[in-house]
């Protein structure tokens, strides 16, 4: 079986999401999830689950679970459809409202677009958090790790890697 | 990247991987609803404000509705309300 048509079909999806990802690659998780495990049935929530968080991981920006997903379900062609369907439309946007914004900066339009998404943006990325503790079967043990790491990231200033590191070793270790 | 994907593919379905990955994406999940709810510090304290952040949240992460359609429907409101606003 070819992957490319499953790359194009994922590349098409993505395009249309990431011009509406208002916040970032973190508020479309939710929409992510629902077509490629939900609807399509390409991988599992527990792959998802797991790209995203090998994507906190590595090096460079977080939207790199996207190419991961894309990846895990269509090989090379599906990591680099994932990819260039998330950076390309939002750099493009990016770059003519930056200069929209030079040719005419602090106008009123611009100041109630910056306030009015920004509660909406945080609205989607708690979503997304809330999706990726609860479309994975989890125990209890996983829902103490999610919210000890809430606690532990709200108070303190410890890098996140020491924390996902953490939470391998307790997985590991068969606490969670 | 690819090469942790294909790490993963290659030995993602080990016991032992399993269960780190397991304890990864519940903290990973944490980190998300962190930066999130700290990110919520830097909000106007004003109903409106945490009335769309709400709605949000609950169409898409509780009833799972489509993002574009809420961003579509909600957006729109948000923007429209805060021309209103005096300015900072």
């Amino acid at each position: 079986v070819s992957r490319l048509p499953i790359a194009w079909a994922l590349f098409v999806r993505l395009l249309l999401l990431s011009l509406i990802a208002v916040g970032g690659v973190t508020t479309v998780v939710p929409d992510i999830q629902r077509y490629v495990v939900d609807a399509e049935h390409w991988i599992t929530a527990t792959q998802f689950a797991d790209a995203f968080a090998l994507g906190q991981v590595a090096p460079g920006p977080n939207m790199m679970y996207i190419t991961l997903v894309g990846w895990t379900i269509a090989g090379w062609s599906g990591a680099v459809a994932a990819t260039a369907a998330m950076v390309v439309p939002p750099a493009v946007l990016t770059l003519m409202v930056a200069r929209a914004n030079t040719l005419s900066p602090g106008t009123r339009l611009g100041r109630a677009i910056r306030a009015g998404l920004g509660p909406i943006t945080l609205g989607l990325m708690l979503a997304s958090g809330w999706i990726l503790a609860t479309s994975v079967d989890r125990h209890w043990p996983g829902y103490i790790a999610t919210a000890v790491t809430i606690v532990v990231v709200m108070r303190t200033r410890w890098n996140p890697l020491w924390l996902i590191a953490a939470g391998a070793v307790a997985g590991v270790v068969g606490l969670i | 990247m690819i090469a942790l994907g294909a790490v993963y593919q290659r030995f993602g379905s080990l016991p032992f991987a399993q269960a780190a990955l397991r304890g990864m994406s519940a903290v990973a999940a944490g980190l998300v609803l962190a930066i999130g709810l700290k990110m919520t510090g830097g909000l106007q304290r004003h109903w409106r404000v945490w009335l769309f952040g709400a709605l949000a949240f609950f169409a898409v992460g509780v009833l799972r509705w489509p993002l574009l359609a809420v961003v579509l429907v909600l957006a729109p409101l948000a923007i429209a309300a805060a021309w209103r606003d005096p300015p900072s």
